[in-house]
């Protein structure tokens, strides 16, 4: 029922990337990733996966564009990229880069096959898939396996990322101060 | 029947909004299609939840509402300050010299 729609979004997402690579100005290309990722945001949520689709929405569209602001105002006034040097080397490795994409997808199991993981009874996937709602009382299946059958894994990498972000934040006070310093 | 009417207005403001993104031509333009575009995408959300019988992704439409609150406020203080990290002092200097306000005594 919502075919077309699913056509609208990848057309549109289609001319927004060729429209990325063709800008040359920077800040027009970091509006430009946000919509992209709104798109994104979007298709995730209308194809069923909602939780990728709030990743997106959250670091794609929100974060990326303050972090991308961020480093736009570590940058010069006058924001242009230079001429663009070995085309044919961009072009392949994007060309090479998708190649290695599509070849990898018809790995994915077909939907509704029988003998995929989710459909082996004896497989944890089998478990999620059939008992989650009832063990754990989250209608949402990636949500139950993500909070609380591997609840240890996702509080492992919270600290991961914490750490990681506090560590980012020191180097970069460091960096502050010196230039305050520099400043005076 | 009234969901799917709605949801071909939403696209077709879409791709309005996409034409503005696309064609340009200053840089404004291109923020207030993507402004746009962040309203259409939580209202899309919300329609395509009513349409597929799911009328529980309102809840992310909402989320959505005020995630793309961040990314606006980001590009006002980017193109007002051209910086995103200034300390509260500068800041509030900044504002005095813009609107000499004295608090009455």
């Amino acid at each position: 029922m919502t075919d077309w729609l699913h056509l609208v979004l990848l057309i549109a997402l289609v001319v927004v990337a060729l429209d990325l690579a063709r800008l040359r100005d920077l800040f027009a290309a970091a509006m430009l990733t946000g919509f992209f990722s709104l798109l994104c945001a979007v298709y995730y949520t209308i194809v069923d996966a909602v939780d990728v689709a709030f990743t997106e929405a959250a670091v794609g569209a929100g974060l990326s564009t303050v972090l991308m602001l961020g480093a736009l105002s570590l940058l010069d006034e006058r924001v242009e990229t230079g001429r663009v040097r070995n085309r044919i080397g961009a072009l392949s490795a994007a060309l090479a880069v998708a190649a290695m994409m599509l070849y990898a997808t018809p790995d994915m199991p077909a939907y509704g096959d029988p003998t995929s993981p989710v459909n082996q009874p004896d497989r944890p996937a089998w478990r999620y898939v059939h008992q989650s709602g009832k063990e754990i009382g989250v209608p949402n299946i990636v949500t139950s396996v993500l909070a609380s059958y591997r609840g240890y894994d996702t509080l492992g990498e919270t600290n991961v990322i914490f750490t990681a972000g506090l560590a980012v934040y020191a180097l970069l006070a460091g960096v502050r101060r010196k230039r305050g310093q520099d400043a005076e | 029947m009234k969901y799917e009417v709605t949801a071909i207005a939403l696209v077709v403001a879409l791709l309005l909004a996409l034409m503005r993104a696309v064609r340009g031509p200053t840089t404004f333009d291109r923020i207030l299609a993507v402004n746009a575009m962040g309203t259409i995408a939580v209202l899309l959300i919300a329609v395509s939840g009513f349409l597929t019988g799911r009328p529980d992704w309102l809840d992310l439409a909402l989320i959505y509402a005020l995630l793309n609150f961040i990314g606006t406020l980001a590009v006002l203080k980017f193109i007002r300050y051209r910086n995103l990290g200034l300390d509260g002092g500068l800041e509030r200097r900044h504002q005095e010299e813009m609107f000499p306000w004295k608090p009455p005594r």
